[in-house]
């Protein structure tokens, strides 16, 4: 068996972010570079089922240099081979271009089982799992919060509103996207991290794989309003006590 | 413009979502058909031409079947616009038919300003606006973005469609979320713990400040899915919706998900180190601090008084 795991570099969410000087991403200097979250799952659940059925694992990333580092993580966390896809332009690629990207390679290597994450962190768009199944012609389920694979089948349940969960199986070859919660993500232990070092990690240019446009741009980038009255409050945390008792005792009742 | 509106139906119920459907298409003041595998039994109320599949024969979502109905719909409707809610049908079927148009898809759209969709970006510390280059558009619109001011009252025109399609992805059945344990819609006072607490054994600290309000503790989902928690104490889409007097959200970041199913609370404080953290948007009063040095502190006065 041939798995496939996708993955993307995000900032750390609680980074401070800047606007670009061109005004439609974010400006990508002084920021903390992890995997996006949900992709760890994705990982952890590729690794689970290549300790399951001995199977090939390959991670793939498409972003700039610094990407490596966190190809080294899943590296790390047991994927057998990275293919980092260069490309400095990433950030201006919409989930069309990128899914073209990784369908175009996965194309040529007929994967069995490929996992995504089901959104990423910044982009938050959701799309770039079932795009690449989309063109590739196999069938994919979304947002799984449990995964087993069994006798040339998946079974999977996917979340839904209000906790909610479908059962939904698929023949293979199959990709999901994966959900927060899916199982525990594995931390690289020293002697894997080690042993990460040596494998392979294939450097193939964006221009090799990509063949299409992209179908949106964004215009501008820019950071909300902040709206309501709320009052922000800053100090010694014995002081700000203080006025948050005030403060509970004046506009509720839940200190009378 | 013409747009189609795509509504969902989970075992026989029409999904309260069409209502942010409604209000986009209000607001994008445009000519509107609406698409849904539903019932004859519940139709929504809707001013022109509903395409309906019949759900007792099509069964519960199936994103082959349903994509085969909706392309027939669009072949038949020719919209400009196709929307769906960013659910867990929307964001599950809208990139299937827009691989099949190769259109633009816009996920989780906040807001529609001079014909251009708007989305968020890092947990919606950001916003973009955003120019699709395809001459059919699809969205995905963030639950409760667009609300309907008034409910329409008319029935609507119906046109049965049908398909022969038939897919590889076979569904088996649901399991309910499981209930029990503590009611925190109930509650007049919860006090929730995000990941910022750092580690399971700083709960502690959350449950005694919740117990000196005589509230509950809740939860955000990564306390919950790494087991510092029960489920039944989650807060938001995928766990409880609650409005008690007062929230106390620590350590929490804020994510739409999370507010979902806190906002309508009467009094919201957040502490939090992060002074551009989301919540912010919520919070009548945000506190920037470390939780782990604050929330003992003031524990012990409320104690004391
Ligand atoms: C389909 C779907 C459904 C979901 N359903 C839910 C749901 O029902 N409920 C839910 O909560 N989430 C849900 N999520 C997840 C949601 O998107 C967020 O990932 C989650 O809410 C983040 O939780 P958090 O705020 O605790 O963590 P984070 O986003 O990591 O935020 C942690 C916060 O703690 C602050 N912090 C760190 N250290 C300290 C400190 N010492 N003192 C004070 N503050 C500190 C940080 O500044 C940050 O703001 C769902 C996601 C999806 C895709
Ligand atoms: N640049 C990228 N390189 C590799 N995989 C990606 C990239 N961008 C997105 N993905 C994958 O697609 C998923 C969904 O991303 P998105 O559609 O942008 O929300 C992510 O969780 C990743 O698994």
């Amino acid at each position: 068996m041939n798995i496939l795991v996708c993955i993307k570099q995000v900032p750390d969410m609680e980074s401070k972010f800047k606007v670009n000087a061109e005004g439609c991403w974010y400006d990508s200097s002084d920021l903390a570079w992890r995997m996006n979250e949900y992709d760890e799952y994705a990982v952890e659940q590729a690794v689970q089922l290549k300790e399951q059925t001995g199977a090939d694992l390959t991670v793939l990333c498409i972003g700039p240099d610094r990407v490596k580092e966190t190809m080294k993580k899943a590296l790390a966390m047991g994927c057998d081979r990275g293919i980092h896809v260069t490309d400095a332009e990433s950030f201006d690629k919409d989930p069309f271009a990128i899914a073209s990207i990784i369908a175009k390679f996965a194309e040529q290597k007929s994967f069995d089982m490929i996992f995504t994450g089901m959104q990423s962190q910044d982009r938050g768009s959701a799309q770039v799992g079932v795009l690449t199944a989309e063109m590739l012609g196999i069938p994919s389920i979304t947002t799984i919060v449990s995964f087993a694979f069994d006798a040339g089948q998946i079974t999977v349940q996917r979340e839904l509103e209000g906790g909610v969960k479908a059962m939904v199986k698929a023949p293979l070859p199959a990709l999901v996207t994966c959900q927060l919660g899916l199982n525990t993500p594995r931390y690289p232990t020293l002697p894997n991290i080690m042993k990460a070092k040596k494998k392979e990690l294939v450097v193939t240019p964006v221009a090799d794989l990509l063949g299409v446009a992209v179908l949106q741009e964004t215009l501008s980038l820019y950071f909300p309003e902040k709206k309501g009255g709320g009052v922000v409050l800053e100090g010694d945390s014995a002081e700000l006590a203080d006025q948050l008792i005030a403060i509970l005792k004046e506009k509720t009742a839940v200190l009378a | 413009m013409k747009i189609l509106l795509v509504a969902e139906c989970r075992e026989g119920r029409l999904q309260a979502n069409i209502n942010d459907l409604l209000g986009f298409a209000a607001k994008a003041d445009a000519e509107s058909a609406l698409f849904l595998v539903g019932t004859q039994e519940e139709l929504p109320k809707f001013a022109g031409t509903l395409y309906l599949a019949d759900s007792s024969t099509y069964g519960e979502y199936n994103p082959e079947i349903h994509k085969q109905l909706l392309l027939d719909t669009i072949d038949t409707v020719k919209p400009d616009m196709v929307i769906f809610s960013h659910s867990s049908y929307g964001w599950d079927l809208a990139p299937r038919i827009a691989f099949a148009l190769k259109a633009a898809q816009i996920s989780e759209v906040v807001d529609f300003v001079d014909g251009k969709p708007i989305a968020p970006v890092c947990n919606a510390k950001l916003r973009r606006t955003v120019a699709p280059k395809t001459a059919v558009t699809i969205l995905t619109l963030q639950a409760g973005a667009f609300s309907l001011a008034e409910e329409p009252t008319t029935t609507p025109t119906v046109e049965a469609i049908s398909t022969t399609a038939t897919g590889k992805i076979e569904f088996s059945g649901y399991q309910q979320a499981d209930i029990g344990g503590v009611d925190l819609s109930k509650a007049q006072v919860i006090v929730s713990a995000g990941r910022g607490i750092g580690k399971p054994e700083n709960i502690a600290i959350i449950e005694g400040l919740a117990k000196a309000l005589k509230g509950e503790y809740g939860a955000s989902r990564p306390v919950v899915d790494s087991e510092w928690a029960e489920h039944n104490r989650q807060v938001g889409t995928t766990g409880q919706t609650v409005s008690p007097k007062l929230y106390v959200a620590c350590g929490i970041s804020g994510a739409i998900q999370h507010l979902a199913g806190m906002k309508k609370s009467e009094f919201i404080v957040a502490i939090n180190t992060d002074k551009d953290a989301p919540i912010g948007e919520v919070a009548d009063v945000l506190l920037i601090a470390d939780l782990k040095q604050f929330v003992p502190i003031l524990t012990d006065k409320i104690l004391a008084m």
